[in-house]
């Protein structure tokens, strides 16, 4: 492979959409799908998981240190432990991903509603405004910009770390690596990382853009303040 | 009118923030709760709209034991006005000031126009409506906060140190606003402060608490400078106090000599100077209408003949106070006051210093 070129556009067009399930494109929709459903899933489990640790001071700790196990396991392992009961699909690569997006988004909860200020806290409370509806119009609002901080870091790190599915053949763009290093041919590999670094700058932008778009306070504090 | 009987506040740790207090703020006045720091004032406030339960005792407001008000309910009917004004910071100015309408339940439109309102009736301009929170001054944000807790029209409003944290010269202008607002909406208002001038320039009736949450004295403000309960409430009113107490005596009753000589008018009669070799001398005025006993001591300390002059709403001189006539007025008012303690409907509102003029 000496003479091989580092990237053959050829093989690329070949290979974008070839209807078969190594196809480039299909690659890329499940990598998609696998990088952003556990951010999903893990959203609607951090928020009233979150909101429940910031009530209960001391679910906390408890809830903290476990999702700090789960992170601190290589995701090789994780997948290992699912392989067993949801064998080789893409929910054995799915359900490990949603506890990273966990341990990431359930102390951003918990840190954003810690940020609220006490006077803003008080007065909600002195207006007359009752628990359930301070956290939905008060606290919660308040806290978006370091929900979405952590959002940010939960959807590109789960977008790189679906590569690692590829070892059960489930990593999306992750298996042009495995193809790529096999074969010694660094096309595929070269495509996988230029289309995840695409992915992660896209999805960050875009939630950098829904951060402009949904807390136009915060935005204006940075402009004019 | 709010009810303290008896009341007592526990901590759980164990500290008494506020030991057997009983007090009565009257309906439409201005009752002002002052202290050091740490004297129970904020939880004796808050206790009132029941963000802090009382230990034991009653607080009633009217005949009504608040206890007995389910907390929400209660807290939508008292206006809450806090240091840091504590707006959304996520909510435009004309959505903060409707909070309270919006959780009544009134349309939505129905509670911005409420708002815009209310933002007129603080002196903030319509264009501020929909800026957020940080895009204000502070006297503007303290202005905000006044004005949501006026949004539903409550009876009662309570301020815990609502002016503490701006600048002496809007401070100043906050509270000469909070009472033209008071002279026209007649609220029931607790307001709480460290700061016994302000305590004395705003109350109607001033409960002076020490430490632990105890009662010092509760008296109209003339008669706390005048007859301190005792040395604490002596100290806290600090020095002056002879001084500070002819605030409350009306300017109205000193004689007024005719204009002398020596005083240069202009063509519409207000006043240049003192005439003399070097030209013309400073001078100071007082409106005898409108100002203090206090304000004329200063307009003529102004004057280096030392007489007062009286001018009237249009800044005209009609009379002239001389030393020796305020002498009287003065000795007059010391021996009358060993008689009698001023009203307080004898206040003046008015300013206390006289005009200094070149
Ligand atoms: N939540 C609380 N727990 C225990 N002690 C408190 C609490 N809040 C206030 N205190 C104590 O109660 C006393 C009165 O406090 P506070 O009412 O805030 O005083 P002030 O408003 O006059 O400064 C202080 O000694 C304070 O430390
Ligand atoms: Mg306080």
């Amino acid at each position: 492979m000496n003479d091989e070129p580092l990237i053959r556009w050829d093989w690329i067009a070949r290979n974008w959409d070839n209807g078969g399930p190594s196809a480039i494109k299909t690659l890329l929709e499940s990598h998609v799908a696998m990088a952003l459903l556990p951010v999903v899933f893990g959203l609607l489990v951090a928020l009233p998981l979150g909101v429940a640790c910031a009530r209960w001071r001391w679910l906390y700790q408890p809830t903290a240190g476990l999702m700090n196990v789960i992170y601190s396991l290589p995701s090789l392992v994780l997948f290992s432990i699912f392989l067993s009961v949801t064998g080789l699909t893409q929910t054995t690569v799915i359900i490990p991903l949603t506890f990273f997006t966990l341990a990431v988004l359930i102390p951003a909860v918990v840190d954003g509603l810690g940020a609220v200020p006490d006077h803003v806290r008080q007065s909600a409370v002195a207006m007359g405004f009752r628990p359930l509806r301070r956290l939905l119009q008060v606290e919660l609002p308040v806290a978006v910009p370091v929900v979405l901080g952590g959002l940010r870091v939960a959807t590109v790190s789960s977008i790189s770390l679906v590569s690692v599915g590829a070892l059960i053949g489930q990593g999306g763009l992750g298996n042009l690596f495995i193809d790529g290093w096999q074969r010694q041919f660094y096309t595929p590999i070269v495509v996988g990382i230029v289309l995840i670094a695409a992915l992660a700058v896209l999805s960050d932008g875009l939630l950098v853009f829904a951060q402009w778009l949904l807390t136009p306070w915060s935005r204006a504090r940075r402009g004019t303040a | 009118m709010i009810t303290f009987e008896d009341v007592t506040k526990r901590y759980p740790d164990g500290t008494v923030a506020v030991d057997h207090l009983s007090l009565q703020a009257p309906t439409g006045a201005i009752t002002v709760l002052v202290g050091p720091s740490g004297c129970g004032k904020t939880t004796s406030l808050r206790m009132i709209n029941r963000m802090i339960d009382a230990t034991s005792g009653r607080i009633l407001l009217d005949d009504q034991d608040v206890r007995a008000i389910d907390p929400p309910t209660l807290r939508r009917g008292i206006g809450y006005v806090i240091q840091q004004a504590g707006l959304f910071p996520h909510r435009k100015i004309v959505d903060n000031v409707a909070t309270v309408p919006y959780l009544l339940g009134w349309d939505k439109k129905k509670a911005r126009a409420r708002a815009m309102e209310l933002l007129e009736l603080v002196g903030l301009d319509a264009k501020l409506a929909n800026r957020y929170p940080f895009q204000l001054s502070g006297g503007q944000q303290q202005r905000v906060g006044v004005a949501r807790a006026l949004a539903a029209d409550p009876p009662v409003l309570l301020m815990d140190e609502p002016f503490s944290a701006v600048d002496p010269i809007v401070r100043a202008s906050l509270q000469d606003e909070l009472l033209a607002l008071q002279s026209e909406l007649n609220k029931t208002i607790v307001f709480v402060t460290h700061d016994i001038d302000e305590a004395i320039k705003l109350g109607d009736v001033v409960a002076v608490l020490r430490v632990g949450g105890h009662l010092a004295q509760m008296a109209a403000p003339a008669t706390l400078l005048s007859e301190p309960a005792d040395d604490f409430v002596r100290e806290f009113l600090g020095r002056d106090r002879g001084i500070r107490r002819l605030s409350f005596v009306p300017a109205k009753g000193v004689r007024l000599g005719p204009l002398p000589d020596d005083l240069v008018v202009d063509a519409d009669g207000r006043p240049l100077g003192w005439r003399s070799d070097g030209g013309l001398l400073p001078y100071g005025t007082f409106n005898p209408e409108r100002d203090s006993l206090r304000a004329a001591l200063d307009a003529a300390l102004l004057s280096p003949n030392g007489a007062a002059i009286a001018a009237d709403g249009d800044g005209r001189a009609v009379g002239v106070v001389t030393r020796d006539a305020l002498d009287d007025v003065l000795i007059r008012y010391a021996e009358k006051s060993l008689e009698h303690e001023p009203e307080p409907g004898e206040r003046v509102a008015a300013d206390d210093h006289g005009r200094a003029e070149p």
